[in-house]
């Protein structure tokens, strides 16, 4: 095996400078003039995911734990599956009981409704039968809380089966595209935005770029990259059958990003 | 497909003789064309982008041998063990020793080209382990028992009525359903079960980054991510062009892969893949493998004209815009790449004696060197292929295999009329005056009037014409 990895080298190296080729200088300036006004990042994301069958949620940091609950219970999902040992995670589980600071479930709250206009309508999931083991119930009935707390080969048939939706945080969001940025860590695992049904990305509003390129520049990927980034544009789509597009085909069918202002 | 040399003539008049497939063909394609150009409506930008994703490519070939290096060693720092494989068999060599040692009996597939151009599943099937594919094209495709039609969109030759029937016939408990949502549905049912028993995940790369020892894989249906994620073992499999010198080369990329090849602003998910669950990690694989192949494409690297087809980024838009795919399909082609690329690809990888008839399947009419995002110049080696394939002793693979002495009189002779201003009299003259009474069933020109209307000769030749306006002979 390594004889073919130095034939292949040599021979490479060998041709390469018997014919050098010189290259035309690399002009990153077609990307790097790609601006956005800071005020027009967010809608132009919230247009370009939308057009794709992303849901968008408006909260602030005192009351999303409280906003996503309501919306879990007004959509009969019964399982939410979170990274506990992160600080989303931990503001989760502390604010899940807090009171209600909005209208009854049903009511809009002006323009941080959900939009609902997925082509499937909203999930017809009925509430989760048994809650889990390591589930935690809040005060009202409602979505039950599972930790992801364990290797995913212990989790498995639970993730695959029956939990229906994962929560994760972002490293902001690209206004070019429209697309997250995930950044799974020990954690925050790689599969809690890839086996649930849904996936509800947590979106703070002083991490948006204009372009791929000035996120990896700003954030410094290229010094510490983690095992996985990904950029995440909607839920999982395919037009493999005859162009026409149908969601959820091996992810997430639905992706809900949770906006929360300061 | 292995064996006897495909015939690209016969597969192409099967394929031009059935309405349904044309049909699926001409709806499919301009489609994506249209959509394509929507992408691109502001030139300036394609301009830009376009240069900039060329000279990205070409930095890499530049440092080729060396970034192949620098990938290895910042791979194997991140904990992928890289190997190298000369040829497709050694390739099929490694992955079945990586399964055996895995003890695996089941692998998802996400979908992958090399891996097509390795015939990697039947390697696998021969050897009792259950193969799937997982992409739904590619899903499709293999349970209808056939090959991709297309490098993005495999099942591109099929309709929803075909793929229902399909289904119905293959999968258990199937509806019969002409609904592309049911069907995914479907689909999903199946795979999902596959993803979490999986006990290997295979996958392409679209780009590999030197810099950090990252791995990209773009996708829309997150099957990418799950063969990558989900079962305890990844292989990756690339050509060895696919490296990039820095993360910062990948941008350009991304930006022009997806919206070349479907119209998308960008794929649902980017993969950047860095190494196997680390320390503390509670998913992701124990084992990532990276094989690096060569089959061939060293050879094509050695010459400086030839070396331009390493470019490719396989968006597979020189596919869609031409006129001879467009009309006969993916299938006639016989070969793990069809359409543009892989008329001058495919060649050169398997040799002429086997393929010299895929740089002929071409109108030179440039439309994939108009719309390729890194500007390869396709007809360029299209015509040096022709060159190579009648004359002996060239650069490529099985060079003059289609050298044939009727053709070589046929153009000496041309050569000769050309040269002299009397025998080029002689034979336009001719032309004029005998031309419309050649029948058009004579056995050269029938291959042809067959399909058109034989063209008319003029009365009078141009240089005539010119004459008679007192235009002086030069």
């Amino acid at each position: 095996m390594s004889d073919s990895r130095n034939s292949i080298l040599t021979k490479l190296r060998t041709t390469r400078d018997a014919h050098p080729l010189t290259p035309p200088v690399s002009d990153f300036a077609p990307i790097e003039a790609k601006h956005w006004a800071p005020e027009e990042r967010l809608p132009r994301i919230r247009r370009l995911m939308e057009a794709v069958h992303t849901e968008f949620l408006d909260a602030t940091e005192a009351d999303w734990p409280v906003v996503l609950r309501e919306f879990l219970a007004r959509e009969g999902v019964g399982s939410l599956l979170y990274a506990p040992a992160t600080e989303a995670g931990k503001r989760l589980v502390e604010g899940w009981k807090a009171e209600s600071p909005s209208p009854p479930r049903g009511e809009g709250r002006g323009e941080g409704e959900a939009s609902h206009d997925s082509p499937e309508g909203p999930a017809t999931n009925p509430p989760h039968p048994n809650p889990l083991p390591g589930g935690e119930r809040g005060s009202a009935p409602g979505p039950v809380l599972i930790p992801y707390d364990r290797p995913l080969e212990d989790l498995k048939p639970q993730l695959f089966e029956s939990i229906e939706a994962g929560l994760t945080t972002t490293r902001g969001a690209i206004a070019e595209t429209g697309s997250l940025i995930l950044w799974p860590t020990a954690d925050e695992p790689r599969t809690l935005s890839l086996v649930p049904h849904i996936h509800i990305a947590i979106l703070r509003t002083d991490a948006l770029f204009d372009t791929f390129l000035q996120a990896m520049r700003e954030q410094g990927w290229a010094d510490a990259m983690p095992t996985n980034v990904l950029l995440v544009s909607g839920p999982s789509k395919t037009a493999d059958i005859e162009q026409t597009l149908a969601y959820g085909v091996h992810g997430p069918k639905r992706l809900v990003v949770l906006v929360v202002q300061p | 497909m292995d064996g006897n040399a495909p015939d690209f003539a016969a597969a192409s008049r099967a394929a031009l003789a059935d309405p349904q497939l044309r049909g699926n063909f001409r709806r499919a394609m301009d489609g994506l064309m249209t959509k394509r150009a929507a992408q691109f409506s502001d030139t300036g930008e394609w301009h830009g982008v376009r240069a900039l994703a060329a000279s990205v490519r070409l930095r890499a070939l530049s440092k080729l041998p060396e970034l192949l290096e620098k990938l290895e060693e910042n791979c194997t720092r991140n904990g992928i063990t890289v190997h190298w494989a000369a040829t497709t068999e050694e390739a099929n060599a490694i992955a079945l020793d990586i399964l055996h040692k895995a003890n695996a009996k089941l692998v998802v597939k996400g979908k992958s080209m090399v891996t097509e151009e390795m015939h990697l599943n039947a390697v696998l099937e021969k050897d009792g382990i259950e193969v799937l594919e997982s992409d739904l094209g590619e899903y499709i495709v293999q349970l209808d028992g056939t090959m991709p039609s297309h490098i993005i969109m495999p099942a591109i030759h099929l309709n929803t009525k075909q793929i229902a029937h399909l289904f119905k016939r293959k999968i258990k408990d199937a509806e019969s359903r002409e609904d592309a949502a049911y069907l995914t549905d479907l689909a999903r049912r199946v795979l999902r079960a596959k993803f979490q028993a999986a006990d290997v995940g295979m996958s392409g790369v679209n780009a590999a980054v030197a810099e950090t020892g990252t791995l990209c894989l773009i996708e829309n249906e997150g099957n990418g991510r799950m063969c990558t994620t989900v079962p305890p073992v990844h292989i990756a499999f690339m050509g060895l062009e696919k490296v990039v010198e820095r993360l910062e080369d990948v941008p350009p990329v991304i930006s022009l892969l997806p919206r070349s090849a479907t119209g998308q602003p960008i794929t649902t998910y980017v993969n950047m893949i860095s190494g196997p669950r680390k320390d503390g990690e509670k998913d992701g694989p124990r084992e990532v493998h990276l094989v690096i192949l060569d089959n061939g494409r060293s050879s094509i690297y050695a010459d400086p004209e030839l070396r331009d087809t390493l470019r490719c980024i396989r968006c597979g838009a020189c596919m869609n815009h031409c006129p001879v795919y467009t009309q006969v399909g993916g299938h006639a082609y016989e070969a793990p790449y069809p359409g543009p690329i892989g008329k001058i690809l495919v060649p050169q990888i398997e040799g002429l004696a086997k393929r010299g008839a895929m740089p002929h399947a071409c109108t030179m009419c440039n439309a994939c060197v108009e719309i390729c995002p890194v500007k390869i110049p396709i007809v360029e080696i299209m015509g040096r292929l022709r060159v190579e394939a009648v004359k002996p002793g060239g650069a490529v693979k099985d060079g003059g295999a289609k050298a044939s002495r009727a053709e070589s009189m046929v153009w000496s002779g041309w050569a000769a009329m050309n040269a002299s201003p009397t025998a080029y009299r002689i034979a336009t003259l001719a032309m004029s005056k005998l031309g419309n009474a050649a029948p058009s069933s004579l056995p050269m020109l029938k291959e042809w009037t067959n399909v058109r209307t034989k063209p008319r000769f003029a009365g009078r030749t141009l240089h005539d014409l010119a004459r008679a306006k007192g235009i002086p002979d030069v």
